[in-house]
């Protein structure tokens, strides 16, 4: 569905997206998470077409970027970080204008689907100008889906909203992943991204990781063990990571900081280990960090 | 797609008191003056002396046959033909420089450039969307300023509002220039990153035509057949390079990563 190879984007001497490499499934839900400024919205606009990529190759449902871009803006819809409107027109007229701008067969009908389905259906003569926030996003959402796309491309689609609203998006979201829709989700928000996607990558400019949220959660999130020893740690890395269970270890200095799922299950095999090579151990500790310490920690 | 954008800019543009006024005032003034001299001097006896002092060449290029005394007249009223030109000039700037501008100010611009209308199309609805009301508003007034000659002044003086001349500056060569306004307008909304100084250079295009306003009434330049054509075949030369130029400049990608 969407196939990036080393794509990268630079603009005049600043790298916004250095060699992205990554594949998007048919009916997967793919958070793009990565702080604000880290080339989220860049590569957003490189795979829909709206600015073209300084170096590798991109294509969207099998169609080339840069070569078939009228052919990939037909088929994708895209909810753009600031849902901008033509506020004096009416939410109606609104839908109807990008209806018919996708060549939509019945824009009426579609501008109707989705007005209702998006709950503005009692206000579509109202200006847009005159919605709250929320109802902007709806109508925003309501316009990225006004062409039944199969591919959709939400840049922070809960940015800026109250959590009942942000809800409210998020079951839709949600509600449109059951559609089987391919859905390129680009957030900062961890939660989200754990909730709502079937995998997500870590970018910072750069690609950190890709996995699933479940993957991601212990990888970034797994509780660490710190074991504290009366020598250097380095001799004793390979060792604890043959133990099942470990999923990461590193040394520094004296200490043997461990990543695992289940420390009450796997800190007895891990001791045991130590000590069997001889290592002089003196006591064991947990390592506490912040859901966003952790995440930081990945992007930075 | 054209005349869905077409659809939209008048939507909005009628929806916006100033634009509105900007399109209605200047037809309605211009023609409001035109006709006020119209009928203030109408009818006046004209002697000698002031029929003597009109610019040479002037008979000539404007009266044919007519008597001196419509003559004087029918100058008169040809100093106002270059203000029926300038309103198709003037009145579509403000529409393009608008239509640019307003959808990047509500940030609207992205999901329209998202969708699959190409540049030329979009441009192309733009600039007709600044055009027509222009033109129209352009013609309406003419039609207007005709029928105050036509009640007023004599059916000589008449023929000659409604000879080649008149309908071809306002006809033929209105459209040009209202086209010229529209593709510079295009143009510098597209280069310039901030949306007031797209404003303010768009207007620089009256700047020729108000030249040739000055040298008419200085009596430097008369409006005969032979400029008008020449004026025309100039602008559809320029219009074409303009129009060229405005797709070639009209980058996507600028206008979304460099205007905040």
């Amino acid at each position: 569905m969407i196939v990036t190879e080393d794509l990268t984007k630079t603009f005049d001497e600043h790298l916004a997206v250095e060699g992205l490499t990554l594949t998007v499934a048919e009916g997967e839900v793919f958070g793009f998470l990565g702080p604000n400024g880290a080339g989220k919205t860049t590569t957003i606009r490189m795979l829909t077409c709206l600015i073209g990529p300084s170096g590798g190759r991109a294509s969207v449902l099998g169609h080339e970027v840069g070569r078939e871009d009228g052919a990939i803006r037909r088929r994708v819809g895209i909810l753009t970080e600031s849902p901008g409107h033509y506020d004096r027109l009416s939410a109606w007229k609104n839908l109807l204008i990008f209806a018919r701008l996708y060549q939509v067969p019945d824009p009426e009908a579609a501008a109707e689907k989705h007005l209702r389905l998006l709950g503005l259906w009692n206000r579509r003569y109202d200006a847009a100008g005159t919605f709250s926030k929320g109802m902007r996003q709806k109508l925003a959402l309501a316009r990225a889906l006004v062409h039944e796309p199969p591919v959709l491309f939400l840049d922070e689609p809960t940015a800026g909203l109250d959590p009942e609203m942000a809800k409210l998006v998020r079951d839709f979201i949600a509600d449109l992943r059951a559609e089987g829709r391919t859905i390129f989700l680009c957030t900062h928000n961890l939660d989200e991204a754990e909730r709502l996607c079937d995998r997500v990558a870590v970018f910072n400019t750069r690609l950190r990781v890709v996995d699933t949220p479940a993957n991601l959660r212990r990888q970034l999130f797994g509780r660490q063990v710190v074991f504290h020893l009366a020598e250097p740690a380095e001799p004793y890395v390979a060792v604890v990571e043959q133990v099942p269970g470990v999923q990461h270890a590193r040394a520094m200095d004296s200490r043997l900081i461990v990543t695992v799922g289940d420390p009450d299950a796997e800190n007895p095999a891990i001791i045991r280990a130590l000590v069997g090579a001889g290592a002089a151990l003196q006591f064991v500790g947990e390592l506490r960090r912040s859901r966003e310490d952790a995440y930081l920690e990945l992007v930075r | 797609m054209v005349r869905t954008i077409v659809d939209k800019e008048w939507a909005e543009v009628f929806k916006n008191r100033m634009v509105l006024f900007t399109v209605l005032f200047l037809p309605l003034l211009f023609t409001g003056i035109a006709l006020a001299v119209v009928f203030t001097t109408g009818g006046a006896v004209v002697d000698e002396a002031a029929a003597s002092s009109l610019p040479p060449g002037a008979v000539e290029a404007l009266c044919g046959e007519v008597a001196d005394a419509d003559c004087f007249a029918i100058w008169l009223a040809s100093q106002f033909m270059v203000l029926f030109m300038m309103v198709p000039l003037i009145v579509p700037v403000n529409i393009a420089a608008y239509s640019i501008v307003g959808e990047k100010a509500t940030r609207s611009l992205e999901p329209l450039l998202a969708t699959p209308i190409t540049t030329a199309q979009l441009l192309a609805g733009k600039a007709l969307a600044a055009i027509l009301p222009a033109v129209a508003g352009t013609w309406l007034g003419f039609g207007l300023y005709l029928i105050g000659v036509r009640l007023r002044l004599s059916a000589a003086i008449f023929a000659q509002m409604t000879s080649p001349l008149w309908l071809m500056a306002v006809l033929v060569v209105g459209p040009l220039l209202a086209l010229l306004s529209v593709a510079f307008a295009l143009i510098v909304s597209s280069r310039v990153s901030d949306p007031r100084a797209a404003e303010q250079l768009s207007a620089v295009v009256v700047l020729p035509v108000v030249a040739l306003f000055i040298g008419q009434i200085a009596g430097l330049i008369i409006f005969d057949q032979q400029l008008v054509l020449l004026l025309a075949g100039i602008l559809v030369l320029v219009d074409a390079g303009l129009l060229y130029l405005a797709v070639r400049v009209f980058q996507r990608e600028a206008i979304l990563t460099t205007w905040k």
